[in-house]
């Protein structure tokens, strides 16, 4: 099928459609439950993903809930993202031995698997594109980042059930996934059971379609998908002003309401773990005992450690105010300058993992009031 | 030919704009003088009726600590005033003032001068100023080098 | 890239594949230049000379221990590159230790160097603070090997106290070849007779036309800072003034987000920054 048809599948064909993925090679990575939490994980059938599950977001608030109807994606995202597997939390950057004949290096990450990402939300296609303009299009590019997002084969998903924290609306980034999938499903209710209105994005996508049980898509199918994505749309959790924000954030710098959020804020970090987009990371060298193998690492980091910003005499960053201000100065703003985009979107992870609930969308909603200088 | 005392103070940033009255009258109060390096200008605690305007060499003021010796706390360069306690009570030098490049200077008498600034409040209005200027420019090197700009806790 | 970024860029392509291997250099020579600073001369083992420009820096790489950025303070024949450290941590400990024959790694050149584009008769200010003198060193040479090209050129260098100045023989050298080189420290020691002062003191006396004068400034920011401002003060353009930000670097290469400083990665966009964009960042604190 070509990219730009439609057609529609039911849970048997979507089963088809990991065993047909995982045949040509591919490692799935779907939706999962586990301990209380949508989780990303490898999924070998239908059966592992979360039918019948939905989830209650809000500041600092996540909880599973049980659905009346069987629905295999009718929940919003956790705290997974897809830049686990993309630009994973810990990786190898090569190793070097050290000998009387001098230092040799070997690569590390050799072999980096090839994915499927089943069920990828709008927000989270906006993400990966996202981090594909870090990574790969800022100058440098990333090796690590370059071997597994070029094969990873995506099946996006568009929301039918946005949670308490969602404003991708806001952001422009769903609830229907944008350029860049290979299959995208939209999940249709019949009765309490799931079909797949799929569209194809990519000939490999429509090759792979051809290759499951379908039907192509009618003029219903493609309204009920519509239908469903319009309903999405409607029932967003929060939204956020994006209108002129960079220079809102830029201007503001001395506001009272960092000194503010930084009251409530621990910077412990957890926004910038869960969030699909933060990129930040740290190099590590180790060596062993004898001093004869060194190996330097790559690892995430956060932007709301304390030596995130150490120079020798002293973290330019010491207060929790400046370290927040960064983060969302960065996140909403200067991300803009640096990328040509923002650097959210409205997935509401940030929100929902806070420990004590900071909501961004209310932190720029305070910003833009009146301004009392600090 | 050699310039004038008054010549040289009117083209000086401190007296530069005065009225030629006042820079005669200053000039009056001024006189060449040339002195050798190693010579104490002035000691600590001395009768601060002078002041300097220095055309040539360099002056250090210093402190002397018993233990540490002399400290040499600023220095004066050429185009640079040396004094200002001539202005304010009890008119005593606060450091000791060594020439340390042979300075050729313009000597004032600022005894001389308290008197003329007395009975005429506008120029001493005139020259206050320009000395609250030097003595702001020298009050901010000084704080800056409390801040220790090159480097806090890690430097040697 | 900030919009403000000026065109007129010294940026070299990065020499390997891997922007994260390391080429290995011998540690050719080592030479103090003040307590617990020195001077590494570094020769790669493959013979081949990295071209950096002035203002430029690498990640220099200590097998087991790690990687400290610092900048070009010269080049050498055969390819040596200079750099000078200063012990602060880990990695420039073992920098300042290293003996004749060790075996370190480089990678770079990384950055945005000191702009070069005013070889038109302008006036040079260069002002250095410190160990600020060592990112600055290659601009000088260039300039003295170039003297023509420049109308006067001052060098102002201040330094806590004399044994902090670095590079006197060389700068006696700079001295002769029609560069007015003044000096400043802020404590003096028995046998300084020079001028004691806080360096943006020197700024007042130095000989330049403000009106058609480039500066570039180096040093501890908050001396930065000063010194930028009372160039402006003087008279000097902010657009025309230079100054070499520093931030926690870890990749070099705009990936690990350490360096940001507002809108820029000083690893990409600087550490070169032109006064006139820095300025409104330089008055945040904790930015």
């Amino acid at each position: 099928m070509r990219p730009g048809s439609r057609g529609v599948i039911d849970p048997v064909g979507l089963d088809a459609l990991i065993a047909q993925l995982s045949g040509d090679g591919y490692r799935v990575v779907g939706p999962t439950v586990r301990d209380g939490a949508v989780v990303y994980d490898e999924v070998a059938s239908v059966a592992d993903l979360p039918a019948g599950w939905t989830d209650e977001q809000d500041g600092g608030t996540y909880r599973l809930q049980r659905r009346p109807d069987e629905a295999l994606f009718g929940y919003a995202v956790g705290p997974h993202s897809w830049k686990r597997y993309l630009f994973p939390p810990r990786t190898l950057l090569w190793r070097a031995s050290r000998s009387d004949e001098g230092i040799t290096f070997e690569p590390g990450d050799e072999a980096p698997p090839r994915y499927a990402f089943l069920g990828v939300r709008g927000c989270e296609l906006a993400a990966i594109r996202i981090q594909d303009r870090v990574f790969l299009e800022s100058g440098a590019v990333d090796p690590t980042y370059a071997a597994r997002r070029g094969p990873a084969f995506i099946v996006a998903v568009n929301c039918s059930t946005p949670a308490g924290t969602c404003f991708c609306v806001s952001m422009g980034t769903g609830p229907a996934a944008g350029p860049g999938f290979d299959l995208a499903l939209t999940e249709v209710m019949d009765g309490g059971k799931p079909h797949f209105v799929v569209e194809v994005g990519t000939d490999r996508g429509g090759e792979l379609l051809g290759r499951v049980p379908h039907r192509e898509a009618v003029v219903a199918d493609e309204a009920q998908a519509a239908s469903v994505v319009e309903g999405a749309a409607r029932r967003m959790g929060r939204t956020l002003d994006t209108e002129g924000i960079g220079g809102l954030l830029a201007s503001n710098r001395e506001h009272a309401r960092w000194r503010d959020v930084a009251e409530r804020c621990l910077s412990c970090g957890n926004c910038t773990m869960v969030c699909p987009t933060c990129f930040c990371s740290s190099v590590e060298e180790t060596s062993d005992l004898t001093g004869t193998t060194a190996e330097r690492w790559r690892r995430w980091d956060s932007c709301y450690t304390l030596d995130f910003s150490h120079l020798p005499d002293g973290s330019v960053r010491t207060s929790t105010r400046s370290r927040y201000r960064q983060w969302l100065t960065h996140k909403l703003g200067t991300w803009i300058d640096q990328f040509g985009t923002s650097g959210c979107v409205g997935c509401g992870r940030c929100i929902t993992w806070c420990p004590v609930g900071i909501d961004l969308t209310e932190e720029i909603r305070a910003l833009r009031g009146p301004t009392p200088k600090d | 030919m050699q310039r004038s005392i008054a010549d040289l103070l009117a083209h000086h940033d401190v007296f530069n704009g005065l009225p030629p009255d006042d820079l005669a009258l200053i000039a009056g109060c001024g006189q060449n003088t040339v002195v050798a390096a190693g010579t104490y200008l002035f000691r600590e605690g001395d009768p601060a009726d002078t002041f300097f305007v220095l055309r040539e060499g360099r002056v250090a003021m210093e402190v002397f600590v018993p233990d540490r010796g002399p400290l040499v706390v600023d220095t004066a360069e050429q185009g640079e005033i040396v004094g200002v306690s001539w202005l304010f009570p009890p008119y005593r030098w606060q450091f000791d003032g060594r020439v340390v490049e042979p300075v050729r200077a313009i000597r004032l008498d600022g005894a001389c001068l308290r008197g003329k600034c007395e009975a005429d409040p506008r120029l001493g209005f005139e020259l206050m100023k320009r000395f609250a200027a030097i003595m702001q420019r020298r009050m901010r090197s000084a704080r800056l080098r409390l801040v220790d700009l090159y480097g806090g806790a890690h430097a040697r | 890239m900030p919009a403000e970024a000026p065109a007129a860029t010294a940026r070299s392509a990065v020499v390997t594949s891997d922007p994260m291997l390391p080429r290995l250099h011998r540690v050719a020579r080592v030479r103090g230049e003040a307590k617990g600073v020195k001077t590494l001369a570094l020769q790669p083992l493959d013979g081949a000379a990295t071209a950096c420009t002035p203002g430029q820096f690498n990640m220099l790489w200590v097998f087991g221990v790690g990687e400290s950025a610092i900048s070009v303070s010269g080049e050498a024949p055969g390819g040596i590159l200079l750099h000078t450290v200063r012990d602060v941590g880990l990695v420039t400990d073992a920098l300042c230790h290293a003996r004749p024959g060790t075996v370190v790694g480089v990678r770079g050149p990384f950055g945005r160097g000191w702009g070069l584009g005013h070889a038109d008769g302008s006036d040079v200010v260069v002002v250095a603070g410190g160990l600020g003198l060592a990112p600055l060193r290659p601009l000088v040479r260039h300039l003295v090997s170039h003297r023509q090209e420049y109308g006067r050129i001052a060098l102002l260098v201040g330094a806590r106290s004399p044994d902090q100045l670095l590079f006197g023989p060389e700068s006696r050298r700079w001295a002769r070849r029609d560069l007015s080189v003044l000096a400043t420290v802020d404590h003096a020691r028995p046998g300084w007779d020079g001028p004691v002062g806080v360096v943006t003191d020197l700024i007042e006396r130095a000989p330049f036309d403000p009106s058609r004068t480039v500066a570039y400034v180096c040093g501890p920011e908050v001396m930065m800072r000063f010194t930028a401002r009372a160039l402006v003060e003087r008279g000097v353009a902010p657009e025309r003034i230079e100054v070499s930000m520093e931030r926690n670097m870890r990749c070099a290469i705009g990936f690990c987000g350490h360096c940001q400083l507002g809108p820029a990665f000083v690893c990409r966009d600087g550490p070169v920054f032109s006064y006139d964009f820095i300025r409104p960042l330089l008055r945040v604190r904790e930015l």
